[in-house]
């Protein structure tokens, strides 16, 4: 008999995790990607594009072209998910149903949700990297900006690779030194975090980068309201940021379908979803992935690599009546772009913060600290995302558990 | 492990203050940790506010953001500030006896 396997999303996650299924499983077994829209957006890509770094034509993919042979691609937006009779309900009318249902619809922005943010000023000065049209907007201003405020601010979390406001800051220091403009330009960072970062060894390191770069850090700042003919970032505590450009990284959400199936979001339409199995809290047959999951990781592509093996292995059991495998241990790995061709890089996991060392063991890449090897790495991985991470394929030398070989753990006092 | 004296009860706190076992704290304790804090007295609303942390604490393991409390905790963010100024959800957490918010990475 044909199982079906549905999968709603197909981004990083839900292209990796059908075309690992499809290797792993007997033909006997359908598989359905979904999606609306044929754009697959490589996302790290986008924070180059504002500085000129990166085409904006050179980080888009055909979606479907992704995926393996044997996989059947819907496009079509999907309205809600019945999770009591196991029936995805498409906007067209249509309807799927499955036996297991995977869910890797991701994370979108929700700018409307903070007050004045889409209003006077924005995408003239006041804009967001995080998506296409954001970014190719942002380039535009950029290269008309001769001098001022520029203020990056995150609005609240959880966001989609938290790190990347903080590269924004660090690219934007080098592109104006670029320029011959950078003593014309004040930068500040605002972060609703109470330290640049929220783990103590890399908030330490980042918030020494932003002081060595000139970038002002404002913290615990939760924004209510953005004046943008003003050029005033209001928080609820009414306190002021005044800025020329602002950059913003708005409030996130899950996926709409999802608050519009009972039993299924939580109220900000994340999945709360097991940490360690990937199988979600509504039903046994429905596995989620990557950003659109509610659990203790980052929302970052490299999660979702990780967790790929495990989904994988969980579904092929969970469809033979098998125990799963509770093995995801929250695995994270990030490059952080800090400008001059150098980068840091992050590895870390639910138990372990990001220490100092090297990747993956004593040798290779430096751990927390800035190098240009490391930004080679970053540039590197477009290539890596392509044709290793979303065919389904683990990187060579990078383990789905994080490693604790070549790291340097803190001083008891320091912890 | 710093402790601190609250209602005559010696409790284990964190560096930054925070419980570090919640089944630690009673009602009776909120108040002075809360004028330790800068807050005079406690209001109905503040209350509301501190049954609703330990409550989430208890559900999912964690306290909820100032986005989370403002969505369900029935009183509004501007409000939020007014009651536990600064920072909310961490102001609110300490008071309640429960762990800094994971407030995401």
């Amino acid at each position: 008999m044909t199982k079906r396997i549905v999968v709603l999303g197909g981004g990083t996650g839900g292209t990796l995790t059908a075309n690992r299924l499809r290797r792993t499983l007997d033909r006997d077994v359908a598989i359905t990607v979904v999606d609306q829209d044929d754009s697959h957006v490589y996302q790290p890509g986008l924070l180059f594009v504002p500085f000129g770094l990166a085409a904006p034509e050179g980080i888009v993919r055909s979606r479907p072209r992704q995926l393996h042979g044997g996989i059947s691609y819907c496009r079509s937006t999907v309205e809600r998910v019945d999770i009591d009779n196991d029936m995805v309900h498409l906007a067209n009318g249509a309807a799927l149903a499955y036996d297991v249902l995977v869910i890797a619809t991701g994370a979108r922005l929700l700018p409307e949700e903070t007050d004045g943010l889409t209003g006077p000023g924005w995408r003239e000065t006041v804009h967001t990297f995080y998506d296409y049209d954001g970014a190719m907007a942002l380039a535009a201003a950029l290269a008309d900006f001769d001098g001022g405020r520029l203020v990056v601010n995150v609005v609240d979390m959880p966001i989609k690779c938290p790190v990347a406001p903080l590269e924004f800051c660090f690219l934007a220091d080098w592109y104006f030194q670029q320029r011959g403009i950078r003593d014309r330009v004040d930068l500040t960072y605002v972060t609703p975090l109470d330290a640049a970062f929220t783990k103590p060894v890399a908030a330490n390191t980042l918030a020494g980068l932003l002081a060595e770069k000139g970038v002002e850090l404002v913290t615990e700042f939760n924004t209510g309201e953005v004046d943008g003919a003003g050029g005033r970032l209001v928080s609820f505590d009414d306190r002021v940021v005044d800025f020329d450009l602002a950059v913003v990284v708005p409030l996130h959400g899950g996926a709409a379908f999802v608050g519009a199936s009972p039993g299924l979001g939580d109220e900000f339409g994340f999945v709360p979803t097991d940490q360690h199995t990937l199988q979600s809290m509504a039903r046994p047959n429905i596995f989620v992935i990557g950003d659109a999951a509610a659990i203790p990781t980052s929302k970052a592509g490299s999660v979702t690599h990780f967790e790929g093996e495990v989904i994988t292995r969980n579904i092929a059991r969970f469809l033979a009546g098998q125990e799963l495998d509770a093995s995801f241990d929250g695995h994270t790995n990030c490059f952080i772009e800090s400008g001059f061709h150098k980068a840091l890089l992050i590895d870390f996991n639910y138990d372990t913060q990001p220490l100092p060392g090297h990747f993956p063991t004593g040798v290779a890449l430096p751990l927390l600290k800035e190098s240009r090897l490391n930004h080679l790495g970053k540039l590197m991985f477009a290539w890596l995302y392509w044709h290793s991470l979303l065919p389904g394929r683990d990187i060579p030398g990078v383990t789905t558990a994080m490693p604790h070989a070549g790291k340097h753990s803190p001083a008891a006092a320091d912890r | 492990m710093p402790t601190v004296t609250y209602a005559g009860t010696n409790v284990a706190v964190n560096d930054e203050g925070f419980f570090t076992d919640p089944d630690q704290w009673r009602e009776d304790m909120a108040p002075e940790i809360a004028n330790a804090a800068g807050i005079d007295t406690l209001t109905e609303q503040h209350w509301q506010v501190l049954k609703f942390m330990r409550h989430e604490y208890a559900e999912k393991g964690t306290g909820p953001t100032v986005r989370a409390l403002g969505r369900t905790s029935g009183v509004s963010i501007k409000q939020l500030y007014q009651l536990f100024p600064k920072g909310p959800a961490k102001l609110a957490a300490k008071i309640a006896g429960i762990p800094k918010p994971r407030g995401c990475i």
